[in-house]
């Protein structure tokens, strides 16, 4: 063993490394923790900004959908109701509706969807990326999440003007009363806590990467999934029984339809503070889910790969 | 008391076995054969604060899976290390403030970022106060000669400027222990030496740990006085670089330039002729035999000058490799 004596330090040579151990061992602060989540959504956020032209349209594209709805629904309606079209329904919905409903389902969803953020947790799985957060002192999960805060931030930056527009110009649509305050509070608790059960539902789904290197099919099923449940392309309500009920009962409502609904007066008055404790929970439970999924993964990660 | 403490650590793998063919792909879907792969095999090692310690061994020898196992990124199978007091796979942030890992294949820095915002980063994570913060900079940058590179995305830099800002982005927080995993792999002559000029004057300034595995012995030699060759997942020797040729190799060469009109006929009959081109012929002996053989070849032979010296160390490396893989 041993064989090299001499490039043996004593340890009392070394008083930088004793006092580096004192400054190390102190508990972190909040103001320290508030330093190092302002660090990572700034930094997030310079990264975001970089491809500013690919930014900018992949924005701007976004609001080309609402008129190819527009003429969707226009059709529909004009269909149900050949000789009025205004007086047609849809389940409850008039074609002003319709329209509101879809432009509100947008804003949700700008808040709640989280384009690439599952596959690329897999994807840090797959190619050892993930080992920078075993071996620096952050958190996988806290630092994600903050990353996307500032991609949210960025994308508002850009977006509020058009979203501002493209509702000034639609402000027919919108026939119903102006919602009351607390229904407004509930809107807006309900966007927020939406960003927050997307965030760690998508999160879930790729940390499933430490059981399955790929998982771009478990995507593909989640994201049709989402597409007919979460409300996005039509009202959940309008389905039949009993799926409308099994549908009401599932996280993905949360993620467009519920916020809209809030906002147009469909959710009952006496449902709202159950309804609001659900997405409570959900999020919770999610938040919880993916603490678990990330934990049982590294203990496999260590455990088999590396 | 050792900084980095190993006691019999095993690790194995079990690892999908895929046959050939589109027949045995379909079979795989319903039962799968795994084959087991002991990576590192009971490895006993202490070091001592300060030591430049080198990891050498063939492809797949371990080297790389014990670099993870003392950074805490797998769980050993069995056995025991601890670095600093810490037990690696714990991953206390603790822990984690007081190391760095370097892989040359690997970034840790923001691609599309300039290096100097994942420095800041480092700063906050790492709990690094602002003062210090500046000084290590301001030390590093100079160090290794990056400053008009801060400011340009990492995506821009050649292979060799990453490197540098990768040492930087992992010292910024003054680690005690440093583990290097082929840091100068891909680099060019010059890039290699100035990475080895930096670790060596840091690491003697500091007088940090640190353990670095490298397939070039250009970097063991300058860098590192203690060796421990790894094969097989385990410990094959531990000891100077120089102690290696002694132990492994029996052989010295002998080289002679011989005066003009000599030929170099029957140079056999006193050791394996290597090359003969005239004046010059080398030949090589028994380590034993080398003053005895001598003596007759100058008594036989007309010789201007003489060099008796040891084969060269990636020789004997490839050809302790060799042994190892045969037993």
């Amino acid at each position: 063993m041993n064989a090299v004596t001499d490039t043996q330090l004593n340890e009392t040579s070394i008083p930088d490394a004793v006092l580096n151990a004192v400054r190390r061992d102190r508990v972190l602060t909040m103001g320290h923790r508030v330093g190092i989540w302002w660090t990572i959504f700034r930094v997030s956020l310079e990264e975001r900004l970089v491809y500013r032209g690919d930014f900018a349209l992949g924005t701007l594209m976004r609001f080309l959908p609402i008129i190819t709805q527009i003429f969707l629904w226009s059709a529909v309606f004009e269909s149900l109701n050949p000789a009025d079209p205004s007086k047609a329904r849809m389940v409850g919905y008039s074609f002003p509706d319709m329209v509101a409903y879809y432009l509100l389902t947008m804003l949700s969803r700008a808040f709640s969807s989280m384009p690439g953020l599952a596959s690329n947790i897999a994807r840090q799985i797959r190619d050892g990326e993930i080992k920078k957060f075993l071996v620096q002192p952050v958190d996988l999960l806290g630092y994600l999440f903050l990353s996307r805060v500032a991609h949210k931030v960025a994308y508002y930056t850009v977006a509020t003007i058009p979203f501002a527009i493209v509702f000034y110009l639609c402000r027919d649509y919108f026939v119903g009363e102006w919602p009351d305050a607390t229904r407004i509070a509930c809107f807006i608790v309900s966007v927020l806590l939406g960003f927050v059960l997307g965030f760690f539902l998508e999160a879930a789904l790729g940390l499933a990467g430490f059981w399955f290197l790929e998982v771009s099919s478990l995507l593909f099923v989640y994201m049709l999934l989402s597409f007919f449940l979460s409300g996005h392309m039509f009202p959940i309500d309008i389905l039949p029984e009993p799926f409308q009920t099994i549908v009401q009962y599932m996280p993905l409502k949360y993620l467009a339809y519920f916020p809209a609904a809030i906002f147009l007066g469909k959710v009952p008055e006496e449902h709202l503070a159950f309804e609001m404790a659900m997405l409570v929970g959900w999020t919770l439970g999610f938040i919880v889910l993916s603490r678990i999924l990330y934990a049982r993964g590294l203990k496999r990660y260590s455990g088999y790969g590396g | 008391m050792p900084i980095i403490d190993i006691q019999n650590l095993q690790k194995s793998y079990r690892v999908y076995q895929k046959k050939e063919g589109l027949a045995a792909a379909v079979r795989g879907l319903f039962h799968r054969e795994f084959k087991t792969v002991n990576a590192v095999r009971g490895i006993n090692l202490q070091v001592q604060p300060g030591e430049f310690v080198a990891f050498l061994g063939p492809n797949g020898a371990g080297k790389t899976t014990t670099l993870k196992l003392l950074s805490g990124v797998i769980y050993p199978t069995s056995g025991s290390a601890t670095v600093m007091g810490h037990v690696p796979w714990e991953r206390s942030m603790d822990y984690r403030r007081r190391f760095a890992l370097v892989m040359g294949q690997k970034n840790q820095l923001w691609w599309d970022l300039p290096a100097q915002e994942s420095f800041r980063l480092h700063q906050q994570i790492y709990c690094i106060d602002k003062a210090e913060f500046a000084r290590s900079m301001a030390e590093l940058v100079e160090l290794l000669d990056v400053a008009e590179l801060l400011g340009r995305p990492v995506r821009e830099l050649s292979l060799g400027e990453r490197m540098k800002m990768e040492l930087i982005a992992a010292l910024l927080h003054s680690p005690e222990v440093l583990f290097l995993d082929e840091p100068t792999i891909g680099l060019d002559v010059i890039a290699q030496h100035n990475i080895q000029k930096f670790l060596k004057y840091y690491q003697q300034q500091r007088k940090i740990t640190i353990m670095l595995t490298s397939h070039y012995m250009k970097d063991v030699a300058a860098l590192c006085r203690r060796v421990v060759v790894i094969a097989k997942g385990s410990v094959q020797y531990d000891g100077s670089l120089d102690g290696i040729i002694d132990k492994f190799s029996s052989s010295k060469i002998i080289t002679l330039l011989l005066s003009e009109g000599q030929g170099s006929a029957g140079l056999e009959k006193y050791g394996e002729v290597q090359s003969v081109e005239l004046p010059r012929a080398q030949i090589r002996c028994s380590r034993l035999q080398v003053p005895a053989t001598l003596a007759k070849i100058l008594d036989t032979y007309a010789i201007d000058d003489v060099a008796v010296e040891d084969p060269p160390l990636e020789e004997v490396i490839s050809s302790l490799y060799e042994s190892v893989a045969e037993h």
